[in-house]
C-alpha cells in the first residue's frame, strides 16, 4: 500500500513540475466544443440537443490525447525496466500510474465541464447527471486507454496507432455516459445508466491492469 | 495441439490436407450457389434481392469467427508460447478484416432497395463496423515494430482485450440503437426462416469456413517459407 502512495506521488510531482501538461488536456477539451457553435450554428435548441453528445466526445478525445505520457518518458528513461524489476507487482504499479493519470487529467476535466455545459446551453436537469456520469467514466476511459498507451511502446508513430486502437473501445463509455444525461433531460429514471457506468469501471478496475503489465512486460524485455 | 508445434510436421500434414480442404471448399460452394440462386425462392416481400442474405450472412458470420480463432490463438499464443499459434493468429486477422468488410458492402447494398438508404445505424450494422476497426487496429499494431517478435506479443494482447470488450460493445450498441430508433428495422424473415432458404445458407456458412481453413493453410505455409527465407539471407550477410 505504501508503495502504490508513493508511486501516486511520485507521478503528480513530475505532472507538477512539468506544469502545463494538464492545462494543455484541459485547453484542448475547451477548444473542441467550442469548435462545434461554429459547426453547426449558434441556435441554443440546436446547442442543447448536441451538448451531452459533444461534451463526451470531446472529453473522451481530450483523455485519449493524454495517455501517451502515461509510460512513454518512463519507458524512453529506463524507469519503466526497474519498475519492472520491483518487488512490487507490475499491476499494482499501473494501477498508481493511472489514478495519477486520472487525478492529472479526469479530474481537471471534471471541473471544467459545467463551464461547458454552460456554454452549450445544456438543459439544467442535466447538469448534475453529467457531473456524475463523468465522475464515473473517465476513471474507466484511463484505464481501458492505460493498455493501449502500454502496447504502442517503441513503435513508430504510437499516437496515431493510439487512437485507433483505444477509440473503438471507448464506445460503452460514450454509450452510457450520454444516455444518461438524456435520460435526465427527458425526465427518465437515470440511476440504471449510472449504474452501468459504475459497472464498468469496476470492470475496468479489476481487468485491465492485468493487461496493461502484460503489455509493459513484452516491451520492456 | 503440442505434437503440431513442430513446424515441419505441420508442414507434412498441411500439404497432404489442403488438396481435400480445397475441393470440399469448392463442391460447397458451387452447390450452396446453384441452391441459392436457382433452386431458393424469392421473397414474397423483398423480391429477388434477398438473395444477398445468401452472401451477406455467411460473411458476417465468418467476421465473428475469425475474431474467434484469433482470439483463441493469441491466447495459446501468450500462454503455451506456441510458435505456430501466433502465426495462425497473424494469418486469421486479414481473412476476418475483409469479410467483415464483405458483410458491410452487401449490407449496405442489401439496404438500399430495402430500406432505401445505404446505411443506417442498425445495432448489427454498427457492431460489425466496430468489429472492422477493431480488425484494423490489429493488423496496424502488428505492422508498427521493427521487431517482428514484439508486434506478434502486442497484437495478442490486443486480440484478448479486444475479445473481452466485444460482448459489452455489443450489449451497449444494442442499448443505444433501441433508444435512438425503436423497431425501424425489418428484420430478416421473422422468426421462422422456410427450409429451402435454411439449406443453401448453411451450405454457404461451410463453404466460407472452408474457404477460411483453406486460406489460413496456405498463409501459414507463405509465412514458415517466409521465415525460412529471411533466416537464409541473414546467414548469408553474416557469414559472407
Amino acid at each position: 500500500m505504501g508503495a502504490f502512495f508513493n508511486m501516486v506521488r511520485r507521478d503528480l510531482n513530475l505532472a507538477f513540475r512539468q506544469g502545463m501538461d494538464s492545462l494543455m488536456v484541459v485547453a484542448f477539451f475547451v477548444i473542441a466544443v467550442v469548435l462545434f457553435p461554429f459547426g453547426v450554428g449558434p441556435e441554443p435548441n440546436t446547442l442543447a440537443r448536441i451538448a451531452a453528445g459533444t461534451i463526451w466526445v470531446a472529453a473522451l478525445l481530450a483523455s485519449m490525447l493524454s495517455l501517451e505520457r502515461l509510460f512513454q518518458t518512463d519507458y524512453e528513461d529506463g524507469s519503466l525496466e526497474l519498475m519492472a524489476l520491483a518487488p512490487i507487482p507490475l499491476e499494482v504499479t499501473v494501477l498508481a500510474k493511472v489514478t495519477a493519470h486520472w487525478l492529472t487529467t479526469g479530474l481537471p476535466l471534471l471541473v471544467t465541464a459545467p463551464l461547458l455545459a454552460v456554454l452549450m446551453q445544456l438543459p439544467d436537469d442535466g447538469f448534475w447527471v453529467l457531473m456524475a456520469a463523468l465522475a464515473l467514466g473517465t476513471p474507466t476511459l484511463s484505464f481501458i486507454g492505460a493498455v493501449g498507451a502500454a502496447l504502442v511502446l517503441g513503435s513508430r508513430r504510437g499516437g496515431v496507432l493510439l487512437s485507433l486502437l483505444v477509440l473503438p473501445l471507448y464506445i460503452p463509455v460514450l454509450i452510457f455516459g450520454v444516455s444518461a444525461v438524456e435520460a435526465a433531460i427527458g425526465d427518465l429514471t437515470v440511476r440504471p445508466h449510472l449504474l452501468i457506468l459504475a459497472g464498468l469501471m469496476v470492470g475496468a478496475v479489476a481487468l485491465t491492469p492485468w493487461a496493461s503489465a502484460a503489455a509493459l512486460r513484452q516491451a520492456v524485455e | 495441439m503440442h505434437r503440431f508445434a513442430n513446424p515441419t510436421r505441420f508442414l507434412r500434414i498441411a500439404a497432404v490436407v489442403q488438396p481435400w480442404v480445397a475441393w470440399i471448399t469448392v463442391t460447397l460452394f458451387a452447390v450452396g450457389l446453384y441452391m441459392a440462386f436457382f433452386t431458393a425462392p424469392a421473397d414474397y416481400q423483398q423480391g429477388e434481392s434477398v438473395r444477398i442474405m445468401y452472401v451477406h450472412v455467411p460473411a458476417a458470420w465468418m467476421g465473428m469467427f475469425c475474431y474467434a480463432a484469433m482470439a483463441v490463438a493469441s491466447a495459446v499464443a501468450l500462454v503455451w508460447k506456441h510458435p505456430l499459434a501466433d502465426v495462425a493468429a497473424k494469418a486469421s486477422a486479414p481473412t476476418g478484416a475483409a469479410f467483415t468488410f464483405l458483410a458491410l458492402a452487401t449490407g449496405s447494398l442489401w439496404g438500399k432497395p430495402m430500406w432505401g438508404t445505404w446505411w443506417v445505424w442498425d445495432a448489427r450494422l454498427t457492431s460489425m463496423l466496430i468489429l472492422f476497426f477493431l480488425y484494423i487496429g490489429y493488423m496496424a499494431l502488428q505492422g508498427a515494430f521493427d521487431d517482428r517478435a514484439r508486434g506478434a506479443k502486442a497484437s495478442a494482447v490486443l486480440a484478448l482485450v479486444g475479445a473481452v470488450n466485444l460482448p459489452i460493445i455489443k450489449f451497449s450498441v444494442d442499448w443505444w440503437n433501441t433508444l435512438h430508433q425503436p423497431s425501424s428495422v425489418i428484420k430478416m424473415g421473422g422468426p421462422s426462416i422456410h427450409p429451402s432458404m435454411l439449406w443453401p445458407l448453411l451450405i454457404l456458412a461451410v463453404a466460407f469456413k472452408g474457404y477460411y481453413v483453406w486460406v489460413l493453410l496456405v498463409r501459414i505455409r507463405q509465412e514458415l517459407t517466409a521465415n525460412k527465407v529471411r533466416i537464409l539471407q541473414l546467414r548469408q550477410v553474416h557469414g559472407g
